[in-house]
């Protein structure tokens, strides 16, 4: 298990998917695999780096396992106000371009592309986990 | 990312190249505001693009919103990887995608 501690802040996003990158690489990871959970890195991240310590600053950790069955667990901590994304209802992806807006598809779009994933909030730490089969 | 921008004729074309997320995606949104008066029409071209998150998707639904009154957005050359999230997004029903 790898694991990173970073100041939640937009700006190390980038850092971040490297980290993460660097992982899946090692573990010959497909292009299409590594997009979905960078897209998923990007959501979460910039999530928490918004709004779990705002208008405060704080830490994220994140950390990768892969298993020896290729299953990529990312986990991603931070000790900001509780917030489950998995609660949040699935926009409506069937309304017109007029009607539409772009709150929640985010979170919408790593469901989708992930396996599994899993929320607890424990000895006050949001801890979400996010599940790929490489 | 980079973009590069020409026009003819009222029709404004942006190759983007590289990734449209959360750190890009405003850079993107401001070429591209930059001419929505002038502009007829407007086309993407994603020939170049690698990734887009929900950041990128917030600017194409911005551009096809402002051009619905006028020519129109266009996005051509999407890779599959991209289709399919645009596909997963409910974008695909929306977009004008060639």
């Amino acid at each position: 298990m790898k694991r990173l501690e970073i100041n939640a802040e937009v700006s190390n996003l980038a850092a971040v998917s490297a980290f993460v990158d660097e992982q899946l690489e090692a573990a010959d990871c497909s292009m299409k695999s590594q997009m979905q959970i960078d897209l998923a890195i990007e959501e979460i991240f910039v999530n928490i780096a918004s709004y779990a310590y705002a208008p405060g600053k704080g830490k994220a950790v994140i950390s990768v396992d892969i298993s020896e069955d290729r299953t990529a667990s990312i986990i991603f901590e931070d000790s900001g106000v509780p917030y489950d994304p998995l609660a949040k209802e699935d926009p409506d992806i069937t309304l017109s371009a007029q009607e539409r807006t772009v709150g929640g598809l985010g979170i919408f779009m790593v469901k989708k592309s992930m396996d599994d994933m899993k929320y607890e909030y424990s000895e006050g730490k949001n801890i979400l986990t996010l599940v790929k089969k490489l | 990312m980079t973009v590069t921008k020409t026009e003819q004729n009222g029709c404004f074309s942006f190759e983007i190249e590289g990734r449209v997320d959360t750190i890009t995606a405003p850079e993107l949104e401001k070429e591209i505001r930059d001419c929505t008066d002038k502009a007829e029409s407007i086309v993407l071209d994603f020939a170049k693009v690698e990734y887009i998150s929900s950041a990128g998707l917030r600017v194409l639904l911005f551009a096809h919103k402002t051009m619905a009154k006028k020519g129109g957005l266009t996005i051509k050359n999407v890779n599959s990887d991209i289709v399919e999230i645009f596909e997963v997004t409910g974008f695909s029903d929306i977009l004008n995608i060639q």
